[in-house]
């Protein structure tokens, strides 16, 4: 939604987008790959992805976009999970929108630092009228891949 | 020509200003040598100056201010003089001696303001004996000017209670006194000057004569004429109206000294100064002085007093001439009265106590009815002021604010929908005040007149009405939690619902449409009760409304309401089933009235829309445990697809989230699931292109293999399935040789590797090692042959995947195991 995107633009003028299956505007990708300092990360929505929220198919999707760091959408629940390919985060729902996996939806973003071989993860939560933060480390072995 | 005018006023300035500093040079030598004779005689001659009729107010005024400059160094010379040894009574006489008037009257004055510092006589003498002088000139700009300097000399003279001046009790009468006698002549001159002749060089009584004359003269002499100075009334006018404003601040200036007088207190205000200056007010009969003074007089003096004093004020309101914009003064007086409630709450009980509201609010009305011809806009800008005062005053009497909306829809009925602009946008200020004083649209809907008014409105002003009032909602977070409230609002924001008067607006732009509709949808998600009877009346309520909206609404409105929906059948689930029967909500009911909702897109129509809501019911359904109505929904959407979904892109989508939905379904018997499964699968081998069809339908594969559900692992459906996508990548290779000479991606196979591999550790004993084997292998040669186009990114999933075979065999245990017969 154009405001929505506005918005976005507002906040930080980089923005990369994909689309999800409400979106009727075909021209966001399916997917995408972008490269921040030593990390490869792909974008997807999610519903593309049979079945959805399952890790393994995931894992796949990761090895095709060859990324280190994949994040994907849809089930509006917050997941982050390391496995050796490299990380898969959903950062859930912003807006704690509706979603057929969770009766409970905390709204939540998440925000990745990235320096160097290691990535901070850091996951905002609102529960209960209460801001949350979790913190997640990830580091890059050297030896999984050349850099890219 | 008026040009010429103009250049001989200049001449004029410019001769007076010589002048006047040329006798202000011998002025000065007199005064080097104490010479008083002289200096009586040069100051004299340069006052002269002063005596002219030939300037503009603007132009007197610079002459004026040069003459005031020189008095001072007078006015220090003479207070030299006294002690040096000079009576100042005798200089008192002394100065009465100067030959014309004015000239003597400024030296007066200026010897004046030396007797009352020297306290040889009592201030208010003095002043009494200058402002009584002070009648001898009766030309208005020059007698101005002299009363003008009269005040400003005595002004921190006067015999106020604390100044030093103060003579014996009563003296703060005497000051007060003297400022309204000289606010009475300055305004009594200033009025006159209304039908003062003009100071230009044709005099009124020959206009006639002129006029006569013009009409036998030439074409050209008549055009000459013409421009000069008999410029017709109505051009006349316009400029003394001009001129008179240029002076009306020295008339006001003796109100803002009554103000500042220490010794005016309440009483006295109320007793001797308002009465009197309104008596002069409302005598002068002059539309400029008095609208001006009515005006001067709310602003100068404290809000405490306006409040003391509203009867007085407002009734002399009426009788001010007709002409005078009336409604102006008492939106000023009402702004000020607000913005006095508004920033010191302790003078609440005030106002209540001299019931100023229902003064007003009478006021108000004998003016409109006085002043029939009053422009809607004049109307709308008074009740404004008056509801603006009365949210800031009365804040808990919503009846008040009741009653100005209902004088105002009285006053507008039977005139139509409004064509003003400015009385639009008044009309908008008026309804936006309650709004930003409560905060809180509840309070709004309680005003009966509201929607009264805005029926008034234009087309495009009700939906900026409508906007305001869902922007304040949205702000202010508002829960709007009863059916009838959701009625009532909807009632008032009908403007961006529906198309008010029957015919569709094309030229709406499409990005405002969007926005518009964009905050109804986020309004309708601010409709909740926790009470579930409750929320299904709101649900119903706002269906109701949006159904009215037409195709083009229907896709934003249709949605959110879809999951406000959704969310109620939540937590119905939460709840224990009602045991009094069948009159209470139950999800069956919702989905009953969810699918009648979907059903209206069809009329925009949006398919794909429809076919993902339909899908998010039959999820929900699924949590029900309701098999008939989830099934019911799926063959919607099935449906949908086949009759109306044929773009490519859009059919590969709606595939996906098909099957994604059927995965996630548990709720369905062996025949349902089979008949679902078996068109699911039929759509992805149907998509148009092959690499599509050949992911579509190994994504079929998980159709046959639920984890959580030990009656879906089907392993040789998943097999089939595999194969089959495996058979049409193939094919699509070689279509791809054939028309174009190379085979195209693997990705594809890598794809189908992976789905394998998946399976394959799931522990679908289908699987087999050597199928992976050859399946890997087949990659392999294929990458290697020649009729093959590189492909990057194909080698890097390709790589990948054979990484992570590595891994899992280097993990050990059963999965180590299990991958350690493979070789790569």
């Amino acid at each position: 939604m154009q405001e929505v995107h506005d918005y976005f633009k507002s906040l930080c003028p980089d923005l990369h987008v994909t689309r999800g299956e409400y979106d009727e505007d075909s021209r966001y990708p399916e997917n995408k790959t972008l490269t921040i300092g030593q990390f490869k990360l792909g974008i997807c929505h999610g519903h593309q992805v049979i079945p959805w929220g399952d890790l393994d198919s995931l894992a796949m999707l990761q090895r095709q976009l060859d990324v280190d760091i994949l994040v994907t959408g849809h089930t509006h629940q917050f997941k982050a999970y390391k496995h050796e390919g490299g990380v898969v985060i959903n950062p859930g729902s912003a807006t704690g929108a509706y979603s057929s996996f969770t009766y409970d939806v905390n709204p939540s973003f998440v925000l990745m630092d990235i320096d160097g071989l290691r990535v901070v993860v850091y996951v905002y939560e609102l529960i209960d009228g209460e801001v949350k933060v979790d913190k997640i480390d990830f580091k890059k072995t050297a030896t999984t891949r050349s850099a890219h | 020509m008026m040009a010429e005018g103009v250049e001989d006023e200049e001449k004029w300035l410019a001769a007076g200003i010589a002048g006047l500093q040329q006798n202000a040079f011998y002025m000065h030598r007199a005064l080097d040598s104490n010479n008083l004779r002289d200096a009586l005689k040069y100051s004299a001659q340069m006052l002269s100056e002063l005596r002219t009729s030939k300037l503009s107010p603007h132009k007197y005024y610079a002459l004026y201010m040069r003459a005031f400059d020189e008095l001072r160094k007078l006015e220090m010379f003479f207070k030299e003089e006294t002690r040096r040894g000079c009576s100042i009574i005798n200089l008192y006489e002394l100065v009465q001696h100067a030959g014309n008037i004015l000239p003597r009257l400024y030296l007066l004055c200026t010897v004046g303001s030396v007797y009352i510092k020297s306290k040889e006589a009592p201030a208010k003498d003095v002043l009494k004996d200058l402002v009584e002088m002070c009648r001898g000139i009766q030309h208005p700009v020059r007698g101005l000017f002299l009363r003008s300097y009269l005040a400003q000399v005595s002004r921190d003279k006067l015999p106020d209670i604390g100044s030093e001046y103060e003579g014996d009790a009563d003296s703060v009468m005497d000051a007060v006194e003297f400022v309204l006698q000289n606010f009475t002549e300055m305004n009594k001159l200033w009025v006159r000057m209304q039908h003062q002749v003009g100071h230009d060089f044709w005099s009124c009584r020959c206009y006639s004569a002129c006029q006569s004359f013009i009409l036998l003269a030439d074409h050209e002499l008549r055009l000459a004429v013409g421009l000069s100075g008999l410029q017709g009334p109505a051009r006349e006018k316009d400029k003394r109206e001009k001129e008179r404003s240029e002076l009306r601040d020295l008339v006001g200036k003796n109100l803002h000294v009554l103000s500042q007088i220490e010794g005016v207190d309440l009483e006295m205000y109320k007793e001797i100064v308002l009465p009197r200056v309104l008596e002069q007010v409302v005598n002068c009969k002059d539309e400029l002085a008095q609208y001006y003074l009515m005006d001067c007089i709310i602003q100068v003096f404290p809000d405490e007093y306006h409040l003391q004093t509203l009867d007085v004020l407002l009734g002399a309101c009426p009788q001010l001439q007709p002409s005078v914009d009336i409604k102006t003064v008492l939106s000023r007086l009402m702004e000020r009265l607000s913005n006095y409630a508004a920033s010191n709450t302790d003078v609440l009980p005030e106002f209540l106590q001299v019931k100023a509201f229902s003064k007003l609010n009478n006021a108000i009305g004998k003016v409109i009815e006085a002043q029939v011809d009053m422009p809607t806009l004049g109307v709308i800008t008074l009740y404004s002021s008056l509801l603006t005062f009365t949210l800031h005053v009365h804040p808990d009497r919503l009846d008040y604010a009741d009653q100005v909306l209902g004088a105002c829809v009285k006053k507008l009925s039977g005139k139509g929908m409004l064509e003003d602009n400015k009385a639009t946008k008044q009309i908008v200020s008026l309804l936006s005040a309650p709004l930003e004083k409560y905060n809180d649209i509840d309070t709004a809907l309680k005003l009966s007149n509201y929607p009264l008014i805005m029926e008034y409105l234009d087309i495009e002003t009700n939906k900026v009405m409508a906007t305001i009032i869902i922007q304040s909602i949205l702000k202010n977070k508002t829960r709007i939690s009863t059916a009838d409230k959701v009625e009532a609002l909807f009632g008032l924001i009908k403007g961006l619902i529906k198309d008010l008067d029957g015919t569709v607006h094309d030229e709406v732009d499409e990005d405002d449409f969007r926005e518009e509709q964009n905050s109804v949808a986020r309004l309708i998600q601010m409709l909740y009760n926790d009470d579930i009877e409750e929320m299904f009346k709101i649900i119903c309520t706002v269906r109701k409304h949006i159904l009215t909206g037409g195709p083009k609404r229907l896709p934003f409105t249709v949605p959110p309401l879809v999951f406000s929906s959704l969310k109620l059948v939540r937590q119905l689930q939460g709840k224990d089933e009602n045991p009094f029967g069948d009159a209470s909500t139950t999800p069956k009911k919702i989905f009953q009235l969810l699918n009648q909702t979907v059903e209206t897109l069809s009329n925009v129509p949006a398919p794909e829309l429809a076919l993902r809501l339909y899908l998010q019911c039959a999820e929900a359904a699924n949590d029900c445990d309701l098999e008939p109505v989830a099934y019911e929904f799926f063959t919607q959407a099935y449906i949908l697809y086949e009759e109306e979904i044929s773009d490519s892109r859009a059919q590969v989508t709606a595939t996906y989230l098909i099957i994604g939905t059927l995965q996630r379904m548990h709720v369905f018997g062996v025949e349902n699931r089979d008949t679902l499964t078996h068109k699911a699968t039929g759509y992805s081998a149907k998509l148009l292109k092959k690499p599509d069809q050949s992911r579509a339908v190994y994504a079929c594969s998980h159709l046959f293999w639920v984890d959580d559900q030990d009656n879906i692992k089907d392993g040789e459906r998943v097999l089939l399935c595999l194969k089959r996508a495996l058979r049409i990548a193939n094919a699509a290779q070689q279509m791809a040789n054939a028309a174009r000479g190379s085979t195209g991606s693997v990705t594809p196979f890598v794809e189908i590797l992976n789905k394998y591999l998946y399976f394959f550790e799931k522990g679908n004993p289908q699987i087999t090692v050597d199928a992976i084997q050859s399946l890997i292998e087949l990659i392999t040669t294929e990458m290697q042959s020649d009729s093959s186009t590189p492909d990057p990114a194909a080698d890097a999933f390709f790589a990948s995947t054979l990484r992570y075979i590595q891994f899992q065999k280097q993990k050990g245990g059963a999965i180590g195991e299990k991958y350690d017969s493979i070789q790569v």
